[in-house]
């Protein structure tokens, strides 16, 4: 499908060695046109509301009315109401805001990196991985926001925004939390503003269609927000030279980001923290789990709204395979660990492992292998893979499994430090698993209300991939 | 007293559109544009457009922000309220680099937004062309262009007649 190839001629050194030429995969199935992708997409807003919506949107609603009360609990009395207490003072809530920052990172590599390899099929799938990086982000910055207690001290000056503090003192900038604040609140800003950036053109035909249709108000709402698109080839052009230089941005950022989070572990001494795999560790897992939750969501999107044309059997595959590729990384992560853990011979660190596996927490270890090193593998086959059902049941094991390393590494390190004089074993509070369990009615209520009121998919995108889109014709 | 916009004529195919810019734009127009459901792919060079400035915003938009988070760091942590951390140096660019990092790539972010709304004269919410209601396909499955009557070389009769050879359908005239 290379646009390129009637633009230059062919190298006359392709004449002699005659290469295979490999059929590209269509993108968007059964031919179809750019009208009917407009009115798939447009028609998922502007159709009434289906009965379903309402019925997720109340148990959504109801779910994270549990958020709601947990946090409201926890700054009328206090942190006291979740189950820290010495020596593990960092749990569920740092457990949490990880696993929820690491969903996040899929929409960002499926919308920046995959861009700039040039992975067309990326387009079927990017809006709505980027809406669920946004609201995972939002799930994620309540935990360390909620965790100070008092929280008017994570927004008063002198705490984590760079501002002197009543005794004039500043932020120790050498601090990985530090560097936290800015690496979480920068991802969460920049997603924002790429999400919308792709937004807009679509905003612009829905707009059309609301005022061709006589709908004056929401005509006016999506116009607004469609800044008086018009696509004009000459704003085309400065258009997706922005989205290009965001995409080669939001790429080294979303990289940063977890590698920044690892850093609030790797930093520290705590045998079990203190390995330099963390980084490239933490990446490979946050995408292994972000990819999980995207096929979580998609694929039920994709059955409700009879997607399958757009979100073909080509995609899930992809998709799967970039699951199983990022979960091997982990699953050699493990060993990796269990390595140096060993051949480091440092004795802290060696019984930091052996306790991880054999210890008063290897329930969880074993949960989290299982999750995550079995699981992907089955990725490897075809059938399993064209099986939706299956690879639906299976991302919620990838799912599960990546809260596990998160607890994991967290509470297993902190239970059992250098003193055995200062053991101790965790467990969560029931404030603090309501409060966990609502965030995912947050995340499910704002999904919900993306879905009715954003066009899914990049029309505009999505309408660029397919063959009639080739000036030169050829359709390849 | 309707000021006349310019002349739109309306393309089905991309090949069509294509093909019809080159003439366009080798006819020697200056003032015009094409209309399109999405980029359409080489389309810039159909145009004789040149590229598109944007990435300067983004250079400065990133020396910006590495400055910034350096100075802010050096100001607050060595400058305004010397701190001991661990007994080292109270600056040095190592420690500053994640942070200066970030809001590399935070300023970059808002430069290159800002300049692509600046350069496209966004938000424009009013414009002849979001008016005449044959658009309305133009962010559907149709592809128009449009040449101002403020160009040099536009004539009513012979810009159509260029149009209709560049195989442009529906041709009009559209209001200011």
């Amino acid at each position: 499908m290379s646009a390129h190839s009637s633009d230059h001629p062919a190298p006359a050194i392709l004449a002699e060695v005659k290469p295979a030429v490999l059929p590209r995969r269509v993108l968007v199935e059964n031919h179809r046109d750019f009208h009917w992708i407009t009115d798939k997409v447009c028609g998922i807003v502007e159709g009434q509301t289906p009965v379903w919506w309402w019925w997720c949107f109340g148990v959504a609603a109801f779910v994270a009315s549990f958020t709601v009360a947990g946090l409201t609990y926890l700054v009328a009395t206090g942190v006291g109401v979740w189950g820290h207490a010495n020596p593990v003072n960092w749990a569920w809530d740092i457990v949490n805001f990880v696993f929820w920052i690491g969903i996040g990172h899929a929409g960002t590599l499926i919308s920046a990196i995959l861009c700039l390899l040039r992975q067309k099929w990326r387009t079927s799938i990017n809006r709505p991985a980027e809406a669920m990086t946004i609201f995972a982000v939002v799930c994620a910055a309540i935990f360390p926001v909620f965790h100070v207690g008092r929280i008017w001290f994570a927004v008063l000056p002198g705490f984590l925004f760079p501002f002197p503090n009543a005794n004039g003192i500043w932020q120790n900038f050498r601090s990985p939390l530090e560097w936290d604040v800015f690496a979480v609140s920068t991802y969460g800003t920049v997603s924002v503003l790429f999400w919308y950036v792709g937004l807009i053109p679509d905003l612009g035909t829905m707009r059309d269609r609301f005022t061709a249709a006589g709908n004056v108000l929401r005509a006016r709402i999506y116009g607004f927000f469609a800044m008086g698109w018009r696509g004009s080839n000459r704003a085309w052009s400065n258009y997706e030279m922005a989205y290009l230089i965001l995409a080669g941005i939001a790429t080294p950022l979303v990289l940063s980001v977890h590698t920044v989070v690892s850093f609030d572990f790797a930093v520290a001494l705590i045998p079990g923290w203190h390995t330099t795999i963390f980084p490239p560790y933490f990446v490979a897992g946050a995408i292994f789990s972000g990819f999980g939750m995207v096929m979580t969501l998609m694929l039920p999107l994709r059955a409700i709204y009879r997607l399958e044309d757009v979100i073909t059997q080509y995609h899930i595959d992809c998709m799967c395979k970039i699951t199983l590729a990022t979960g091997t990384m982990v699953g050699y992560a493990y060993s990796m660990e269990f390595f140096i853990a060993w051949y480091g011979a440092n004795p802290y660190e060696g019984f930091a492992f052996i306790n991880r596996a054999f210890g008063v927490y290897a329930w969880s270890y074993w949960i989290m292998v299982t999750c995550n090193v079995i699981t992907p593998q089955f990725f490897w086959f075809k059938k399993v893979r064209e099986n939706t059902t299956l690879v639906w049941i299976l991302c919620i094991f990838v799912n599960v499994g990546m809260w596990f390393e998160r607890f994991v590494i967290i509470a297993t390190s902190l239970a059992r430090d250098f003193l055995p004089s200062s053991w101790g074993y965790y467990s969560p509070s029931i404030v603090e698993i309501f409060t966990f369990f609502g965030t995912f009615g947050v995340f499910s209520v704002l999904f919900l209300l993306f879905i009715r009121f954003v066009p899914l998919m990049p029309m505009s995108e999505i309408k660029a991939v397919i063959p009639q889109a080739d000036p030169h014709g050829s359709g390849h | 007293m309707n000021k006349t916009y310019g002349l739109v004529a309306a393309f089905d195919t991309t090949p069509e559109l294509y093909r019809a810019c080159e003439q366009v734009r080798d006819a020697g127009y200056s003032r015009w544009d094409t209309i399109t459901p999405f980029p359409v792919h080489g389309l810039d060079a159909a145009m004789g457009m040149r590229r598109s400035h944007v990435p300067r915003f983004s250079l400065v938009g990133g020396i910006t922000g590495f400055c910034t988070g350096m100075t802010l760091i050096w100001w607050a942590n060595a400058y305004e309220y010397p701190l001991v951390v661990g007994g080292k140096p109270y600056f040095s660019p190592m420690f500053a680099f994640p942070i200066s990092y970030e809001l590399t790539i935070l300023f970059t972010a808002f430069a290159t937004i800002a300049g692509m709304f600046l350069l496209n004269k966004l938000p424009m919410h009013y414009h002849p062309v979001l008016k005449a209601p044959q658009f309305v396909r133009a962010s559907d499955d149709r592809f128009f262009i449009v040449i101002e009557a403020t160009d040099p070389k536009f004539n009513p009769a012979q810009t159509r007649r260029l149009l209709e050879q560049a195989g442009g359908k529906d041709i009009a005239a559209i209001d200011e």
